[in-house]
């Protein structure tokens, strides 16, 4: 006898329990043969239950204990007898899990045939038979992995099968990775970049905060994890805004980032307007100093000395002296800023389009500058309100022509509530980017532990959630927003591990499902497309060979 | 195959019950135990829900006899006309028939006749009628007093004809809660008889 005889998949699959009642909007009330098999499912385990007709597939998203009399606890058998507990168990006393039932999987109609599972607008009869899903179930569901899917983690208790993500469908909106420090954010973030990388459906622009995504990244555990650049060779571009941190880590950067003041405009400071702690007087300042100096309005702004000067530009102004002595003050924190120079010998944003152009992904290490709010949020805005204006430019040149568009560009941002919470989203560009959602060929990927902070409004335009654990509850209210079911997704979701699980649902799924995060490391990075030089080397070999025999 | 131990005869028969007088004084079968009538098909189950044994003739009651006897045996051996004087009826509560040769555990279209031999059920026949537990709700709405008793007895002897009798009484058991869903103090009180 083979082992594959004595698997349990052979016996069919595991029959959990009979629909007893509920309702579509609610969920199905589904109560469990076995009592102690309650034990075993969890919130978040997939679950199919067969109607008359259709094939129903759904997550479980309660548990919950209940006695056929509610005078039970008055009543209480002898439990020491194990023959008793097995007689009310599943009986008099049984467990029943809520099922909410999100896609028709099979029946009779031809339309699942032809175009797959569709979202369930029915719900099974009662008595209807739940039981565990199967792999084939699963797969039915999400999808195999294809030029367009990428294998983004395991259902719950199923490690063998394989949730896949449909890429090309993430990236046509914009996408966010939520969940408290230490979930798994940055990890999901490299699996989705390389899948991103791999299938080719989007060139990326990383905004490094860390810098864990270009060359190489840290665990826990305290190893390091390899980044894009050590995966994917030349296809992807480091660049850096911190040269020292670059040499120190012993990597040279493939182009160094300097911004001039020039590039600087008093929107830029506007958003960094709490940050800088700049009163509203301060930051609105800053727009009659561009009109009246035209460029290089904060260069000359920072080169006024002494107190007659200020002064003196307060007065041309219109402006109390106060207001500009502290603007002054306040700005002072950019000359700290070895990046920021009076005027760019090359012009970055050049570059990194003509990277991208070419369909090379760049990641921008911040390097010491990632502490640093003020710069990260400086730099990322200001780069990007130049990337997206030269994206609408040429896509509104393209008239609609495919082959002159510019490449699907996605970007990555860390703490993203910094550039979205409410105050700021209508002033950065990436509140732009997300409302407009891929009319130019641009969204993002944004990264974050505290949703909540985030305007709602662009909250709603994020496709795909994908969340870790949250613990606190208007993060969990935030990132449930405008999803259906949430009120049970909810239950799901104050759930998770605290590592390497994650919710997923939007645009991108058919359905939300719950992973233990697919693995990135040392066993899985030549699944992500890392060759070994030892392997490379042997591949050139034998390339000659048949080459010349 | 051991044949069925023929008891007695119906003398008296209703649609969910009927009553059998013993041919031989005190020689009913026990309480819960399960009892054919009919010699032919269609043959009507039930289980044994009540013994009487009393006075043959109801206008001659029974008289105490052993004021000078020295034991209960020396009052039988004194008297052996007793014997034929007094008279072990049993009930039985109707639980199946037999049509065409299968078994329903429901109620018969019609009772037994009067006459209608009455056999204790073999273990085999016991564990074959026992095999589904359908007629526990004829037991369960009996609302007789002693009725959880009979189902308690019932489920103990049935039990003794099975393999493992334990497994047995589970299963009946599981049968029961969900029958008794509402009525937790019931099903302790029957679960309390049963040698589980
Ligand atoms: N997919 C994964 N593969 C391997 N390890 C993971 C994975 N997800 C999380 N981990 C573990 O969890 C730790 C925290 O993950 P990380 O992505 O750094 O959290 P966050 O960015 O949310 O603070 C990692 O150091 C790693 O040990
Ligand atoms: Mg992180």
């Amino acid at each position: 006898m083979t082992g594959r005889e004595e698997s349990p998949e052979v016996l069919g699959p595991q029959l959990l329990g009979v629909v007893v009642g509920g309702s579509l909007s609610q969920g199905l009330e589904v109560r469990l043969e076995d009592g102690g098999v309650v034990e075993e499912l969890k919130v978040g385990t997939f679950v199919t239950i067969r109607g008359e007709r259709h094939r129903f597939f759904g997550m479980v998203t309660d548990l919950g204990l209940a006695s056929a009399d509610p005078r039970l606890p008055s009543a209480l058998p002898d439990t020491t007898n194990p023959a008793i507990v097995r007689i009310l168990s599943g009986t008099s006393a049984y467990a029943t899990m809520q099922v909410t039932p999100s896609l028709v999987v099979g029946g009779e109609e031809t339309s699942l045939l032809l175009e797959g599972p569709q979202p369930a607008r029915s719900i099974p009869f009662h008595f209807s038979r739940a039981y565990r899903a199967s792999q084939e179930d699963v797969q039915a569901v999400f999808g195999a992995e294809d030029e367009r899917h990428i294998w983004i983690g395991s259902p719950l208790d199923m490690e063998d099968t394989r949730v896949c993500l449909d890429l090309a469908e993430f990236v046509k909106r914009s996408n966010g990775v939520f969940g408290k420090s230490g979930t798994g954010k940055s990890f999901l973030t490299r699996i989705l970049l390389a899948g991103i990388l791999q299938r080719d459906v989007a060139v990326n622009l990383v905004f490094d905060m860390h810098s864990e995504y270009g060359w190489e990244g840290g665990s826990e555990e305290g190893h390091a994890v390899k980044g894009l650049k050590q995966l994917f060779g030349s296809r992807v571009a480091v660049f850096s805004l911190d040269e020292e941190s670059s040499r120190r880590r012993g990597l040279s950067p493939d182009y160094l980032v300097r911004i001039g003041y020039d590039q600087i405009e008093p929107q830029d400071i506007e958003t960094l307007a709490e940050m800088l702690n700049l009163t509203q007087n301060a930051a609105q300042a800053t727009y009659k100093l561009a009109s009246r100096h035209g460029q290089q309005w904060l260069r000359e702004f920072l080169a006024l000395e002494g107190r007659e000067e200020l002064a003196a530009l307060a007065d041309q102004l219109g402006e109390h002296q106060q207001t500009i002595e502290s603007l002054r003050r306040r700005l002072d924190r950019l000359n700290r800023m070895a990046f920021l120079v009076e005027r760019s010998p090359e012009d970055s944003v050049r570059r990194i389009l003509e990277y991208l152009d070419r369909g090379t992904h760049v990641v921008l290490e911040f390097g010491r500058y990632g502490s640093d709010l003020s710069a990260y949020l400086l730099v990322a805005n200001l780069l990007t309100r130049r990337i997206h204006d030269s994206y609408v430019r040429r896509k509104e040149q393209s008239l609609g022509d495919r082959a002159k568009e510019p490449r699907p560009l996605v970007i990555t941002i860390e703490e993203a509530h910094r550039f979205l919470n409410p105050q700021v989203a209508g002033l950065t560009i990436f509140g732009t980017i997300a409302r407009e959602m891929r009319k130019y060929n641009v969204t993002l990927l944004v990264v974050d532990q505290r949703p909540s902070g985030i305007d709602e409004e662009v909250l709603s335009q994020v496709g795909t959630r994908i969340t870790c654990l949250l613990d606190n509850e208007r993060d969990i209210e935030a990132v449930l927003t405008g999803a259906s079911g949430a009120r049970e997704l909810r239950q799901v979701l104050a759930r998770l591990e605290p590592k390497q699980q994650a919710l997923i649902f939007g645009h991108a799924l058919p359905m939300p499902v719950v992973v233990r995060t697919r693995e990135y490391g040392p066993r899985t990075y030549a699944e992500f497309g890392f060759r070994e030089q030892a392997e490379l080397a042997r591949e050139a070999e034998k390339d000659l060979k048949d080459l010349f025999g | 195959m051991e044949a069925p131990e023929r008891l007695g005869e119906v003398v008296q028969a209703s649609t969910d019950r009927f009553t059998a007088q013993c041919y031989r004084l005190y020689g009913a079968p026990p309480l819960g135990s399960l009892v054919r009538a009919g010699e032919r098909e269609p043959h009507v189950y039930g289980i044994v829900s009540s013994v009487t044994t009393s006075s043959l003739d109801p206008t001659r009651p029974v008289v105490a006899r052993g004021a000078s006897e020295p034991t209960e045996e020396a009052i039988y051996r004194s008297n052996p006309q007793l014997e034929r004087l007094l008279r072990t009826d049993f009930e039985a509560m109707t639980v199946g028939h037999t049509q065409d040769g299968t078994i329903h555990q429901y109620l018969a279209p019609l009772p037994p006749h009067i006459h209608a031999f009455v056999f204790r059920c073999t273990p085999d026949e016991v564990r074959a009628f026992t095999q589904r537990l359908d007629f526990l709700p004829l037991l369960v709405g009996a609302r007789t007093p002693p009725g959880d008793e009979v189902l308690a007895a019932c489920l103990r002897e049935a039990a003794s004809a099975h393999d493992q009798p334990t497994e047995f009484l589970v299963q009946a058991g599981r049968k029961l809660a969900l029958l008794l869903g509402g009525e937790m103090q019931r099903l302790n009180t029957i679960l309390r008889r049963l040698p589980l």
